[in-house]
């Protein structure tokens, strides 16, 4: 299904959308008023663009000082091509252990390469400690967000949810007692865990450090108290020097939830005595997303969702109306690249406004790539035969002064003579809630011809 | 100053009364307005539904209608965006780069080129500015919310001098409308949704009168509004600078 069918069926509540338009769009206001509040948060920007494109340029390099650093530091490396290699790694680490519960902070890497089914399918129970991730593996649903797992899911929802999982009492909904719930159940995870599994947000080069930022201290809860911490990394979460983190950590939270930093900024540089941390590194794509020049700097991407809450079309079609790991404009211009026939319809699902570019904390050119995708999918994907014709034809008749005059004049003709009826038929996608304009009785040609015919 | 009048194929067709006003104002700010009568379209709906290949006899044609002009102005901040920024898919020859440095949104022609914000206008109604995404972001016709840059708005230093007219805050001063060319058909739900809530934001804020640089923007507003019979009508920024000048 494509992204617009899906978003159909998700305006079909309009209360909903409206609950998710607004709670999206209050983050987004939160953003900008703590964006608000540092001096030269454009320039910040720029730094942070460009130390990432610096990256992006030399990441071979970067990648092989990072692993050398972490090595000196104690910590495994492990270097995986693709989705395969990552599940199968960890697994092996996690075999290895004879560990059988993990639990996993946020990680939209693991998301990516679907690693809970792939361990749950060897016996091994994996919990997602992040309490939107919990919400939404406990629903067995994908995140709709990355930063806001379940915001797709209303309070009552989750209470629903949490009776029948975790056999809570009906609470209407009262947010307190539901996390306090989860709380306790989480605990009790962490307790048990042998191994515990992290996303990672910076990896710095020259230390073999890296760095995991979480609100709830789930990341740290887990990797301190498993035996066993495996971290899980795309190649491009390097960033050269530790200093460069206080440009990325300043920008990070403000972006994602208008916080000044996240709760927990965790800084991981080797294993404790006795225990075991594990680094895979992962490509999966990203190699060939950075070959191609136009979308190249998508990958500077660090996740901080700004893009999904300022979306217009995001926040009014729910991010599961991408059908993708990632959702949302960042999503739209990552996707493609993976599987361009299976996304071929998010590129097409923006109105090229322009938010998302101006809200990101390293300024990708979204919309300018969305733009750029759309060139290729309609070459590349097989498109509706009448969508193609009609642009195919208006190609020709654009170009040509004679054929637009008769276009012109026999559309404003059929417009304004035509019974409403044909008109406004199931074809005509724009009338079924707006109305046609109404047709004057000259163009400003016919006008133009008249009163200034001393002219031009 | 000889100025090429650029009226988009949407307008031409569909609104005369706005290319009528965009002429009447720029000769009554006392510039040499010619309007070359072979020009089509820019070729905008093409190039953001993928087939900018397509489109490249559009764009060929409009510089050779356009060439021989200072400035090519037209009342459209999108067609305008389009011509400067997505041209590059022709090969650029110095008429190319001419036409492409010299186009300009109205607006910001008559601000920036001409020097003028105060143009006599009379229009006693409130008011509701409608930023359209490409003149204010692509364009940068004015300050966005996302950026932390100082405020400005070329649309509202003409409005705010225009006498009567009361300049309306609205919750979400630059949110897309939903319009976005072919977008509007494709992902009709979305961009109804958008429509509506745009209209409600403005309806909320007690205007009369949307107003905006880009008509096709304000002919998806109007759509819904004249279906939903709200009590709200949209006017090209060119007709209320025009109005009683």
């Amino acid at each position: 299904m494509s992204h617009s069918e899906k978003a159909a069926i998700f305006n079909k509540d309009e209360a909903k959308v409206n609950w998710h338009d607004k709670a999206l769009w209050f983050v987004r206001e939160k953003r900008d008023t703590s964006a608000q509040k540092v001096q030269g948060w454009e320039e910040l920007r720029n730094i942070a663009s460009g130390i990432k494109a610096n990256v992006l340029s030399n990441l071979d390099n970067y990648l092989i000082e990072f692993e050398a650093n972490a090595q000196k530091n104690g910590i495994k490396v492990h270097w995986a091509s693709n989705a395969e290699d990552h599940n199968k790694i960890v697994h092996e680490i996690v075999a290895k252990n004879k560990a059988k519960k993990v639990v996993k902070s946020k990680s939209m890497l693991t998301e990516e390469c679907h690693l809970n089914p792939y361990l749950e399918a060897k016996g091994i129970e994996v919990i997602d400690t992040d309490l939107g991730e919990r919400i939404v593996q406990l629903a067995k649903e994908p995140p709709s967000h990355i930063v806001l797992p379940a915001i797709h899911k209303t309070k009552e929802e989750v209470d629903e949810l949490f009776q029948e999982h975790l056999g809570t009492k009906p609470s209407n909904g009262n947010p307190e007692y539901l996390t306090n719930e989860a709380r306790k159940h989480l605990r009790d995870k962490f307790l048990k865990a042998d191994v515990a599994i992290t996303g990672v947000n910076f990896a710095v080069a020259e230390t073999g450090g890296f760095v995991v930022c979480t609100n709830e201290g789930n990341a740290d809860m887990g990797a301190h108290l498993a035996k066993v911490h495996i971290a899980c990394m795309g190649i491009e979460k390097i960033i050269p020097k530790e200093e460069h983190l206080g440009v990325f950590l300043r920008l990070l939270a403000r972006s994602a939830t208008g916080q000044p930093i996240t709760t927990y900024s965790s800084h991981f540089n080797k294993p404790a005595e006795g225990n075991e941390l594990h680094i895979v590194i992962v490509d999966n794509g990203r190699t060939e997303q950075l070959s191609r020049e136009e979308f190249r700097s998508s990958l500077s991407c660090i996740r901080c969702g700004a893009c999904m809450n300022t979306c217009p079309i995001y926040r009014r079609s729910g991010g599961h109306s991408y059908d993708a790991t990632i959702p949302g404009p960042i999503g739209a211009i990552l996707s493609p690249g993976k599987d361009l026939t299976k996304h071929s319809s998010l590129p097409f699902a923006s109105t090229l406004c322009g938010s998302c570019s101006n809200v990101c904390p390293v300024k990708i050119n979204i919309h300018e790539q969305l733009y750029a995708w759309r060139q290729i999918i309609v070459k590349d994907v097989k498109q509706p035969l009448i969508k193609k014709t009609i642009l195919k034809i208006a190609g020709v008749v654009l170009s040509n002064r004679i054929l637009y005059n008769i276009g012109g004049k026999s559309a404003r003709f059929m417009l304004k003579y035509a019974p409403r009826f044909m008109v406004y038929s199931k074809l005509n996608a724009w009338g079924k809630a707006r109305e046609l304009p109404e047709i004057k009785n000259q163009s400003f040609d016919d006008w133009y011809k008249v009163k200034r015919k001393n002219n031009g | 100053m000889r100025v090429g009048l650029f009226i988009p194929c949407y307008i031409n067709q569909l609104y005369p009364q706005v290319a009528i006003a965009t002429l009447e104002l720029l000769e009554k700010l006392g510039v040499d307005v010619y309007y070359p009568s072979t020009q089509t379209c820019c070729g905008q709906p093409l190039g953001n539904s993928g087939y900018e290949d397509d489109s490249k006899g559009a764009c060929q044609l409009f510089v050779e209608n356009f060439k021989e002009y200072d400035y090519i102005v037209g009342p459209s901040g999108s067609c305008i965006y389009h011509v400067k920024k997505h041209f590059d898919i022709l090969e650029q020859t110095p008429d190319v780069v001419k036409v492409r440095n010299n186009a300009y949104e109205l607006c910001e022609f008559i601000v920036k080129i001409l020097g003028k914000t105060d143009l006599g206008a009379s229009f006693p109604h409130k008011v509701g500015l409608h930023k359209s995404c490409h003149g204010l972001r692509g364009l940068h016709l004015g300050s966005c919310s996302e950026r932390m840059d100082p405020h400005y708005s070329t649309e509202e230093d003409l409005l705010n001098n225009v006498e009567g007219l009361e300049l309306m805050k609205l919750n979400r001063e630059d949110e897309c409308c939903g319009f976005g060319g072919t977008f509007s058909v494709f992902e009709e739900a979305i961009s109804v949704k958008m429509g509506k809530d745009k209209i409600q934001d403005h309806l909320d804020n007690g205007v009369e009168v949307i107003t905006g640089a880009d008509h096709s923007c304000l002919m998806h507003l109007e759509g819904l509004i004249n279906r939903d019979e709200k009590p709200l009508r949209v006017m090209h920024i060119a007709e209320i600078l025009n109005s009683s000048i």
